[in-house]
């Protein structure tokens, strides 16, 4: 998984402080098509600056809910505020507010420079103005040599360039992506999304990005907010998300995991312990959990922190033995599917540190699984 | 067979020229040669343009006498005007009429769109003939129309519209007017609506994109529709003759005249040789904005 950059940085936490005023609060907003109720009572602060990730499968709202904030729909119930400014009402083209689409939309019929420039011709603005505007945006962009082109003169990515520049250079106060980065190929992907974040710390203008895509949403944002049948089910910061995770279905969605359903066998303040059937021994947590012993409760392991070995471990839980039955070379890593004794395949990754070892585990070798106390995390839905 | 150049696409390829050949280009040739001829009394009424001088000599004989008649009397030159004029304005009338109606046809829900659709060509299944008759009734003096405004108290005695210009221009708006809608819902039944938005995002009223972006990226449609209709209504002979004033020059009905009463084969020739050279060139626009269209000139 890839890591933020802003991680590198100074800390960009407005959601810690209790003072932040919220930039664009979405106030119980629902919206629903006739009885499908596309969003559902969502609530939902964004704060000046951040890079806010609504990610989600295909048609779980997170696409309306972008919708409603550049104004093509209005919510069913609920309010929506930007810099403090109820938006409910009022009609796309007054918003402040400029959005990229998926498909980038760029009028066929004009050049890239003319493209760029429509948004400020609207406002009226004069030419000598629209023109510096338009070249300095050009430039960020990396597109000044193709201004006088047509769009279908131009490849996907530049494409993708001069829908960016269009919907920036009105510099609006919140900027709607809609799968900024789906059209373009692996390669050119990774490298815009850097890019994107080098813009947008340009420039200082609010995100918010929506994207079916994980590790895109892990590369670009300051916070995510994942989403499910219209409900917003958990937010927080990349690795909250990919390591507190507040439910199976949060768990499952980011990254893979492993899932062992177990019982709460005791539950202290400082640890707990749960009894999972597939498991040989206790799963063992050094955090409490706000639920009633006895219990069912899961306990979800990440591939990458279990720990594979010959020998049994001394420990009286978080172990179990296993039998390899494939494994997939990935060149930085290798991939581990281990069956369980009852039957269960448990995944593990294990770094590939070594350019040669002779003495890896191999096929049909009966290995122990192990884990550190910190690594299970246990949700209860 | 292959080296005889019999490949199944060039036979394919090979029957459209072949039809064209038979059907335009030959057609065309005779008319032209009519059209350099002298006219005679005698079966069929010109001269032959080659005859035998001698055993040994072939004379062609080319009478220019034909098109200089058209330059010299002014009827022609008026009819023409005439002609271009009331499909000009015929065609912008069309235009005004069915861009509205083209645009809420693409924009209304699939399943009305194919009723909608449907019956812009219904009255393709009547004669067009019978359709134009039709007019003398609605418009005559004791006609539909006017029965009706003075049922309604609008009028107290009939308007005498049946044989005036008004009636040609109902006639060819009305009997025309598909061939305007359809281009230009077919332009616009694939616009990408999001562009709509994109505009409406970038700060555009509703008027205001559709003036800039909607507008813009029919122009292929307007042009096709507008061609579809000025072409046609320029050598329009039936329309006039039935509904209009029988002294209203038309380029049609001259040629009508010159054919068939007149029988004046060399004149009536040179008469339509000379429209199909004004029509040529809006022709040969239409092709140049069609060929712009599929070469990626106006498309994304």
């Amino acid at each position: 998984m890839a890591t933020s950059p802003r991680a590198t940085q100074q800390k960009f936490e407005p959601w810690t402080d209790p003072d932040a005023k919220p930039y664009v609060r979405i106030e119980k907003v629902t919206k629903k098509f006739g009885d499908f109720v596309a969003v559902d009572d969502v609530t939902l602060d964004i704060y000046k600056k951040e890079i806010f990730c609504l990610l989600g499968a295909s048609g779980c709202g997170k696409t309306t809910l972008l919708r409603m904030l550049a104004g093509f729909e209005r919510p069913t119930a609920g309010r929506i505020f930007i810099d403090g400014v109820d938006m409910t009402a009022i009609p796309p083209y007054e918003r402040p507010v400029n959005m990229m689409f998926q498909s980038y939309a760029i009028f066929p019929h004009m050049t890239v420079e003319q493209n760029v420039a429509f948004g400020l011709k609207q406002e009226g603005l004069a030419k000598s103005e629209i023109a510096r505007r338009v070249t300095e945006m050009l430039e960020l962009v990396k597109l000044g040599q193709f201004a006088k082109r047509k769009p279908h003169q131009l490849s996907g990515g530049q494409r993708q360039r001069v829908a960016l520049a269009r919907s920036l250079v009105k510099k609006p106060k919140l900027l709607l992506l809609d799968e900024p980065l789906a059209a373009l190929d692996k390669k050119l992907r990774e490298h815009t999304q850097f890019e994107l974040i080098n813009i947008q710390e340009t420039l200082g203008v609010t995100f918010v990005v929506v994207t079916h895509d994980q590790e895109e949403a892990m590369t670009l944002s300051s916070r995510i907010g994942l989403m499910n049948h219209g409900e917003i089910v958990q937010v927080g910061t990349p690795s909250e998300i990919y390591e507190y995770p507040s439910s199976r279905f949060v768990a499952e969605f980011i990254g893979s995991v492993n899932m062992f359903e177990g019982r709460l066998v005791e539950d202290e303040p400082s640890y707990v312990r749960i009894q999972c059937d597939d498991l040989d021994t206790p799963v063992y947590v050094d955090h409490g959990v706000s639920s009633a012993p006895g219990a069912t409760v899961w306990a979800a392991v990440r591939p990458e922190k279990i720990l594979l070995g010959r020998e049994k471990p001394a420990t009286p839980d978080n172990w179990t033995s296993a039998v390899v039955r494939d494994i997939a070379y990935m060149g930085d890593m290798s991939i581990y599917l281990l069956k369980l004794d009852s039957g269960k395949i448990v995944r593990v990754t294990q770094p590939n540190v070594y350019r040669h070892v002779d003495d890896r585990v191999t096929w049909d070798e009966r290995v122990y699984l192990s884990w550190h106390s910190t690594s299970p995390v246990v949700v209860t839905k | 067979m292959k080296r005889l150049g019999l490949t199944g696409t060039n036979l394919v390829t090979a029957v459209p020229y072949l039809w064209l050949l038979l059907f335009f280009l030959v057609p065309f040739v005779i008319v032209l040669k009519i059209s350099f001829s002298d006219a005679q009394i005698s079966m069929p009424p010109y001269q032959p343009l080659i005859h035998w001088v001698s055993e040994k000599a072939l004379q062609i004989q080319l009478n220019f006498g034909n098109f200089a008649f058209l330059v010299e009397d002014n009827l022609y030159w008026r009819a023409y005007l005439n002609s271009i004029f009331v499909a000009g304005v015929s065609t912008v009338l069309c235009l005004l009429i069915g861009y509205p109606i083209a645009y809420s046809i693409a924009r209304s829900s699939p399943s009305t769109r194919n009723i909608l659709m449907l019956m812009v060509v219904l009255p393709f299944w009547t004669s067009f003939l019978l359709r134009v008759y039709a007019w003398i009734g609605i418009l005559k003096n004791n006609g539909l129309l006017n029965n009706l405004l003075m049922w309604l108290g609008i009028i107290h005695e009939p308007i005498h519209m049946l044989q005036t210009d008004f009636a040609v221009y109902v006639g060819i708006v009305y009997s025309y007017l598909p061939f305007m809608i359809l281009p230009l819902y077919a332009n616009l039944e694939k616009m990408d609506l999001t562009l709509l938005e994109a505009a409406s995002d970038l700060g555009c009223r509703p008027w205001q994109a559709f003036m800039k972006i909607t507008v813009p990226l029919s122009v292929p449609g307007i042009i096709a529709g507008c061609l579809l209709v000025f072409i046609p209504a320029v050598g329009e002979f039936v329309i006039p003759s039935l509904l209009g004033d029988p002294g209203m020059l038309m380029i049609g009905k001259v040629l009508w005249t010159e054919f068939f009463n007149n029988r004046d084969w060399p004149v009536a020739s040179a008469v339509a040789i000379a429209l199909l050279m004004f029509l040529v060139i809006p022709i040969m626009y239409y092709q140049r904005a069609q060929d712009a269209e599929a070469g990626g000139g106006l498309h994304r």
